[in-house]
C-alpha cells in the first residue's frame, strides 16, 4: 500500500501530526496507523464492556437503593463508552461484528484488571476510585489523540466519568470511617486493586511493544510511565484522607523528584493474566459469548422487522 | 418543457441542512438551509453560501426530509430530564475539604 504512489500523500499525514492537526475519517492515512488505531481502539472499547461484569456482579446485592441506582448508573455509561468507542473504531472502516469476533476469540485484549474478582462491596469502591481514576488519567491524555474520532469519543467519556470516580470514593470513604470490619474491608479491596490499577497503564516505556509509534504518531500523547506516575501522585494523597494503610510499603516523597517513589510491579502476573490466565478470564468472555447469544433474538426480530418495512414500501410503490 | 421549467422554482426544491466542521478536531456543526435540486448542488450552494470567509474545513449537507427529529412539543414525554438522578452528576458527591484531583 505504501508504495511511491503514496509519497504525496505521506508527506500530508506527516505534516498534519507535526501541526498538530487531527486526522479525519476520509483522510489517507498510513495501513499501520490505521492497525495501530483499530488495535488501540477496539481494546478500549472492549474494556468499557467487560468492565461492566465485575461492577454488575453487585447490583442486585448493593447495600441501599441509593448505592444500586448509582452503581446501576455507573454501569450504564459504561455500555455507553463502549457504544462510542466501537461507532469511532468503526470509521477506520472495520466492523462490528469482526471486532466482537476478535475480542472472543481472544485475539484482541481488554485491560487486565477486569479479569480479577470483585469480592466484597468494598470492591466497588475501590473500582469506582482507583481503575475509573486511573482510566480517567489516561482518557485525559487521550483528549489530545491525533485521530479526530477517538479524541471527541475521549472528551465525550472524560465529561461522564467524573461521577464514576467519586462514587467510588465516597464508598472508600464511608467503609474507611466505619467498624473496624468496615475499615478492614476497605483495606483489603484498596490492596489487592492497587496493583492491577498500576497495571492498566501498560508495560514500562522501555518494555511496551506499540508505545515508540504511537508516540511519534500522537496516537498515544503521554507514555505508560509517566501516566502511571501521574496517577500514583495524585493517589497517594487520598489514600491518607481514607486514613488507610499504604498498599505499596515502598511508597515515599522523594523530595528530590518531587514525586512519589514506588514499588516495582509483578510483571510475570501482569503478562500472566493478559494472556489468559487470570482468575477471571475464562468467566468474562464466556458471559461475553453468552450474553452476545442470548440478544440474538433481538437481532433477528430487528431484520424482520426491517425487512417487513421494506416490503410495505415496496407494496405501496 | 417550458411548464417544467417553471416549476424548478425555490417551493419545488428540496431542503438541504448545512453542517460545517469549522477547524479539523471539531464536530460539524448545523449552520443553516438552502433549497437545491440534488446533493450535489446542495455542497455547491453551501459552498458559496456559507464558506465566504473560510469558516470551515469540511461540509456535510443533508436532506432536510432524511433527518429523524424528536418533537420540540413533546420532549418532556420523550427526554426525562432525569431531575430525579442527581447522583449521574459528580457535584452531588462532597469530597472531604483535603482532597483535591478528583
Ligand atoms: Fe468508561
Ligand atoms: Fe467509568
Amino acid at each position: 500500500m505504501q508504495s511511491v504512489d503514496n509519497a504525496a500523500e505521506q508527506i500530508e499525514f506527516d505534516r498534519r501530526i507535526v501541526e498538530e492537526q487531527k486526522i479525519e475519517p476520509s483522510d489517507w492515512m498510513p495501513e499501520d496507523y490505521r492497525k495501530n488505531l483499530i488495535r488501540q481502539m477496539s481494546q478500549h472499547a472492549h474494556s468499557e464492556v467487560i468492565g461492566m461484569q465485575p461492577e454488575g456482579n453487585w447490583i442486585t446485592r448493593a447495600p441501599s437503593l441509593r448505592r444500586k441506582a448509582v452503581l446501576l448508573s455507573k454501569v450504564q455509561d459504561e455500555a455507553g463508552h463502549g457504544l462510542y468507542l466501537y461507532s469511532a473504531t468503526e470509521s477506520l472502516g472495520v466492523s462490528r461484528s469482526e471486532l466482537i469476533e476478535a475480542l472472543q476469540t481472544g485475539v484482541a485484549k481488554y485491560a487486565s484488571i477486569f479479569n480479577y474478582p470483585t469480592l466484597t462491596w468494598a470492591d466497588v469502591g475501590a473500582i469506582g476510585w482507583l481503575v475509573d481514576g486511573a482510566a480517567i488519567v489516561n482518557q485525559i491524555s487521550l483528549q489530545r489523540t491525533s485521530y479526530g474520532p477517538y479524541a471527541r469519543a475521549m472528551i465525550r467519556i472524560c465529561k461522564e466519568e467524573s461521577f464514576h470516580q467519586r462514587q467510588g470514593y465516597e464508598i472508600m470513604y464511608e467503609l474507611a470511617h466505619g467498624s473496624p470490619e468496615q475499615k478492614a474491608m476497605a483495606q483489603d479491596a484498596m490492596n489487592r486493586n492497587w496493583w492491577p490499577a498500576l497495571m492498566m497503564f501498560g508495560p514500562h516505556d522501555s518494555d511496551s511493544a506499540h508505545s515508540g509509534r504511537s508516540m511519534q504518531w500522537k496516537i498515544k500523547r503521554v507514555s505508560n510511565d509517566d501516566l502511571r506516575q501521574k496517577f500514583i501522585d495524585q493517589t497517594v494523597p487520598q489514600i491518607e484522607v481514607l486514613g488507610l494503610e499504604m498498599p505499596d510499603p515502598e511508597i515515599k516523597w522523594n523530595e528530590e523528584k518531587g514525586q512519589y517513589d514506588s514499588g516495582e510491579i509483578n510483571w510475570e502476573e501482569f503478562y500472566q493474566v493478559i494472556n489468559g490466565s487470570g482468575p477471571c478470564n475464562y468467566q468474562r468472555l464466556k458471559h461475553h459469548k453468552k450474553a452476545h447469544q442470548d440478544g440474538e433474538w433481538v437481532r433477528e426480530a430487528v431484520r424482520a422487522y426491517s425487512e417487513k418495512q421494506q416490503t410495505k414500501k415496496e407494496n405501496v410503490a | 418543457m417550458s411548464e417544467q421549467k417553471e416549476n424548478i422554482n425555490q417551493e419545488h426544491l428540496a431542503v438541504y441542512e448545512v453542517f460545517v466542521r469549522s477547524n479539523r478536531g471539531l464536530d460539524h456543526k448545523h449552520v443553516g438551509s438552502l433549497h437545491a435540486e440534488s446533493p450535489e448542488h446542495a455542497l455547491m450552494y453551501a459552498r458559496d453560501c456559507y464558506l465566504r470567509r473560510s469558516e470551515g474545513v469540511s461540509v456535510w449537507v443533508v436532506k432536510a426530509s432524511d433527518i429523524t427529529a424528536s418533537q420540540e412539543d413533546d420532549i418532556a414525554n420523550f427526554v426525562d430530564p432525569m431531575d430525579d438522578k442527581p447522583y449521574r452528576h459528580a457535584t452531588h458527591y462532597v469530597l472531604p475539604d483535603n482532597v483535591s484531583n478528583m
